[in-house]
């Protein structure tokens, strides 16, 4: 595995008057009963997570489990209670103002659920203003600006205002801008939340090819399991502030660490996210077998062939060796595992 | 200690007992009367002091003031200078943009031998700004206005005041967008701003008049930085709101972006703020031509001063004329500023100069036209007075005709409005013990946010009390409260039928947005016409002056009911009528009380500018204040007048939001 790029350790996050000497009063680490009694919100409670150079990482949640507010801490919009940061072997909660502004300026791209473009810009403007506030001359940012406006797909429109855009398309100017600067770290809050769900299709789809030609360090929040299965590399659930279980999606369907979790994946489509590798058993002795499957394909892909099949069917690895073999009852066990 | 404990628990407990009891519908509104009710039957053994406060021992607020102000005025910082002396060097300070500007428009330069702009030149640039901005109509009337200000005559006066409001309004912006950015980036300074503007903006004219009046003198100058002063507070507040309205994930797109501060406010605040702060523009600039008329009263020229001086020797065919033109620039500036505001940011076609540049290249066609014109013709530079048209004597005729065919029948209503209900009503109101009426602020205050409402209403009222000026105060109050009354019978049945359909609603609006832009000064000119002077004059320049709020609340709550509740309410079979009182008006309600709260705030503006012609209240006190130039005076009675608004104003605004956050409207 990668190294860890981002280092986030027990990081707090209360709102209300001076949270500081309570946290101090309760020895750093407050119960919930406490913070609720004396009218704190418990916006992060003891989040730690470390986040590989490279990967998707999905933070989800339902509303209100502080997902925002976890990643604004990551990106210092806000000042954590308590915890540390620390982004490439530098403390991000020691760091000055001017140097967070310079971490800003070249390795953190942000996008919001609501666009969050400024309305008296145009789409280049916009696309450019990252670069603007360096100082960097109007040739070479409008120049790269471009070249982000044509990454995301919207030549043509450099001149129009946000406000003549659709939503995706005015994300889409929301993206080029984070990408400007060629960050390192890319947050996105919500970003396809506000669309409507074809263009949260195509959006995704276009969030994955320039993730497959970017390769950037990404914090992603949703509040959709689906969307979170479709682009993670790995997802961290969340619920009143606290990590519940950060892993793959596979890992989170297959061994749910706590109730929440198992309550949360329960709908998933399951067939599209298991491969047969969960649904593999030891061939029995004399067992003879009809077909083939690969063994990381999905139970959704080879259920057809695995029911239609009179006996069980060998799996194979990408070698072509034959681990195992699945039938019918494997199959439903593996899809319906949660429910037995 | 345990005969403590059980005491303070019996309080506790009875205290919970009356909250409980204070909290029953039905029964606690009523209960905010009991100290009222109880302190007026006690009446005839309140002492006298709980009646009204005697003059002889008032609180010398004014005396305190003035020990202050003629501290500044007369004694000297390091034996050298008066602050008298450093506010009339500012005041110098402005004399030269004020010429400046008024030597282009009007008089020209005569020392360098440069005339003025040709009036030809103005009016095309004012048509093709209006062009620009939103289309042919507009270029229309802003063309139209001037054209009307040169052809008929009042070419000086009119550019005098327009010079005036030119010079004001960009500073009075500038230093209202200083003070609200402050303001949005400061919490304490925040703090102390909010309450300042309220009662600065509740502060009549006249109050803004006289210390100028004392620091700078009477002239030009001092009108002009009156109506500085005056325009300010509109600003900053706007300003306020504006900043603290820009979207969170806007500032944090712009951190985000790594701004730093000043990028932020500069590149991302600002321009994110930018509709609040050109509503606050069109603000500035209305409020500068409402100020630069009553100001005449310290010697501001132009339009206002004539106006002032033909009603003065009640010459009203002429004012009636001043007041027309004063009517159209109002209109003109408000449909400029206001179309500036709503423009967004366009793109740009691409192409060859002319094209992307459109009104440039006609603005500049017409400039060099305008300049032969002007080179050909005296006419086309300004219009000699003999080529000019007065339409006074029309005026004249309009006036006489009234005063014939009018004046038997409306003495009759004005004398019998007098006898019969004005007479007894501000004896009922001078025969309330202030004592009852603070109680009752305050009963109202605690019930509805508790004991720092109450003392705050409460103490708005002892203040008027305490300061001597109650009877007079309660003669204020019974006007506008009569005028209420008027308003209320006319501009809720008024707003209701506006409110029907989409067209009407539009038409009314636009009456509205017309009649709100005229400075208020201007709508005594008729009434003294209909009622000459006194309190039914008075009254009726309230009513209408002050009704437009109640129109457009009251219009307003009632196109907001959402759509779906009156669609259930058809549904579930309600006829138009019970739709409507059974359904938009009492969701409408807390809106139009907001707008009962704002035609209070407008009648107490008006009810000062009223003394004018003769009431026997608070704006008269003033008006003496203003001739003897007695700022503590003058400071004590605004405050006076600015907390009968604020008393109201916070309970009001309190109840409405309690009550729209009940209706989950909020
Ligand atoms: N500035 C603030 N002041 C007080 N409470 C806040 C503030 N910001 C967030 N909270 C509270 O912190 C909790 C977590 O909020 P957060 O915005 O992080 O949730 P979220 O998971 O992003 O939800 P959503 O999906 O709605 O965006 C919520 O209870 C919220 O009300
Ligand atoms: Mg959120």
């Amino acid at each position: 595995m990668a190294e860890p790029i981002l280092t986030c350790s027990s990081v707090w996050k209360l709102f209300g008057p001076k949270p500081r000497p309570f946290m101090d009063r309760h020895g750093g680490a407050p119960g919930l009963a406490a913070i609720l009694d004396e009218g704190y919100i418990p916006a992060v409670r003891d989040a730690s997570l470390d986040v590989n150079a490279g990967e998707i990482l999905v933070i989800m949640g339902l509303s209100g489990s502080g997902k925002s507010t976890l990643l604004r801490c990551l990106a210092r919009l806000i000042e954590p209670t308590a915890g540390a940061i620390v982004f490439e072997g530098q403390d991000l909660l020691k760091a000055t103002n001017r140097e967070l502004t310079q971490l800003r300026r070249h390795k953190m791209g942000m996008v919001f659920q609501h666009f969050a473009l400024l309305p008296h810009r145009t789409v280049l403007q916009n696309v450019a203003f990252p670069l603007e506030v360096q100082g960097i001359d109007r040739r070479t940012r409008e120049t790269r600006a471009r070249e982000m406006i044509e990454l995301v797909g919207l030549e043509g429109r450099e001149r129009y205002y946000p406000r003549e855009l659709s939503g995706g398309q005015q994300q889409r100017v929301g993206i080029a801008r984070s990408l400007a600067v060629g960050p390192e770290l890319w947050f996105l809050d919500e970003p396809f939340s506000a669309l409507d769900p074809l263009i949260r299709r195509e959006m995704q789809n276009e969030f994955l090819r320039l993730q497959n030609m970017l390769h950037k360090t990404i914090l992603f929040i949703t509040h959709d399991f689906d969307e979170a299965i479709r682009l993670a590399d790995r997802i961290i659930i969340m619920k009143d502030g606290i990590i519940e279980q950060a892993g793959t999606a596979t890992e989170l369907i297959e061994n749910p660490e706590t109730d929440y979790v198992r309550e949360f994946t329960k709908d998933v489509a399951r067939d599209r996210l298991l491969t047969v590798a969960t649904a593999v058993r030891p061939a029995a002795a004399g067992e003879t077998t009809q077909g083939e499957v690969e063994a990381d394909a999905t139970l959704a892909d080879v259920a057809p062939q695995v029911i239609e099949a009179e006996r069980p069917v060998a799996v194979v690895d990408e070698r072509g060796r034959m681990v195992g073999v699945v039938d019918r009852y494997g199959l439903v066990d593996a899809m319906y595992a949660d429910r037995s | 200690m345990a005969a403590e404990r059980t005491l303070g628990g019996s309080i506790a407990g009875s205290v919970a007992a009356t909250r409980r009891l204070w909290r029953t519908p039905g029964v606690g509104p009523l209960l905010v009367l009991v100290p009222f009710v109880a302190l007026l039957a006690l009446k005839p053994i309140l002492p006298e002091a709980g009646i009204v406060w005697p003059r002889d021992i008032a609180v010398p607020f004014i005396d305190w003031i003035n020990v202050v102000v003629d501290v500044f005025h007369k004694h000297e910082i390091f034996g050298v200078f008066t602050v008298k002396d450093v506010t009339r060097a500012i005041a110098f300070g402005i004399e030269w943009p004020l010429d400046i500007v008024h030597g282009l428009l009007a008089g020209g330069f005569r020392s360098i031998g440069i005339p003025a702009i040709p009036w030809v030149m103005i009016a095309g640039l004012a048509a093709v700004f209006g062009w620009w901005l939103k289309g042919w109509r507009l270029a229309l009337l802003a063309g139209g206005c001037i054209v009307y200000f040169a052809v008929f005559g009042k070419w000086s006066l009119s550019m005098t005041t327009l010079s005036v409001v030119l010079v004001a309004a960009p500073i009075a912006a500038a230093v209202g967008l200083a003070l609200g950015v402050v303001g949005a980036k400061s919490r304490p300074f925040e703090r102390a701003l909010w309450p300042l503007l309220n009662v600065m903006q509740s502060l009549p004219h006249f109050s803004y008049l006289i210390p100028v009046a004392l620091f700078i003198g009477v002239s030009h100058r001092a009108g002009a930085i009156a109506t500085i002063l005056f325009a300010i507070p509109p600003m900053t507040r706007l300003t306020l709101l504006g900043l603290k309205g820009v979207s969170e994930e806007v500032r944090e797109a712009g951190v985000m972006a790594g701004c730093t501060r000043w990028q932020m406010l500069f590149r991302v605040e600002i321009p994110a703020a930018r509709d609040s702060l050109m509503l606050g523009v069109n603000q500035v600039i209305m409020q500068c031509l409402a100020m630069v008329v009553i100001a005449s009263f310290v010697g501001a020229k132009g339009l206002g001063q004539d106006l002032l001086f033909r009603l003065q020797s009640l010459r009203l065919g002429q004012a009636l004329e001043n007041g027309v033109a004063v009517v159209l620039m109002a209109v003109m500036l408000d449909r400029l500023s206001r179309a500036l505001s709503e423009k967004q940011p366009e793109r740009r076609p691409d192409g060859p100069f002319w094209r992307v540049h459109p009104y440039l290249m006609v603005a500049a066609l017409i400039i060099v036209v305008s300049i032969v014109l002007s080179l050909l013709t005296p006419y086309a530079q300004t219009l000699p007075k003999n080529a000019t048209i007065t339409t006074a004597p029309f005026w004249d005729m309009v006036v006489e005709f009234i005063t014939f065919t009018l004046y038997d029948p409306l003495s009759v209503i004005r004398d019998g409005l007098l006898v019969h209900v004005l007479i007894p009503l501000r004896t009922g109101f001078q025969w309330m013990p202030w004592i009852a009426v603070a109680s009752l602020a305050g009963a109202i205050g605690w019930r509805l946010a508790g004991p720092r409402l109450a003392a705050t209403a409460a103490g708005f009222v002892c203040f008027i009390a305490l300061t001597g000026f109650w009877e007079r105060a309660s003669i204020t109050a019974y006007m506008v409260f009569f005028a209420l009354i008027l308003c209320l019978i006319f501009g809720l049945p008024l707003g209701i039928w506006a409110s029907k359909t989409a067209g009407r609603t539009r038409f009314v609006q636009l009456l509205c947005d017309t009649f709100q832009t005229f400075p208020s000064f201007i709508y005594l000119i008729p009434v003294i016409m209909l009622f000459q002077v006194g309190d039914v004059a008075a009254i009726t320049a309230i009513v209408i002056y002050a009704a437009i709020p109640i129109v457009r609340y009251t219009i307003f709550g009632l196109r907001g009911v959402p759509n779906e509740t009156i669609e259930a309410a058809i549904t579930a079979g309600c006829t138009p009528r019970q739709i409507l009182w059974k359904v938009r008006m009492p969701l409408a309600f807390p809106e139009i009380m907001l707008g009962v709260n704002q035609t209070i705030m407008f009648g107490l503006f008006m009810v000062i500018i009223a003394a004018f012609i003769g009431t026997k209240d608070l704006g008269q006190e003033i008006f003496r204040a203003l001739t003897f130039a007695d700022a503590g005076k003058g400071l004590v009675i605004g405050l006076c007048v600015a907390f009968i608004g604020l008393t109201v104003d916070r309970l009001v605004v309190e109840w409405s939001e309690q009550r729209r956050r009940q209706l989950g409207l909020a």
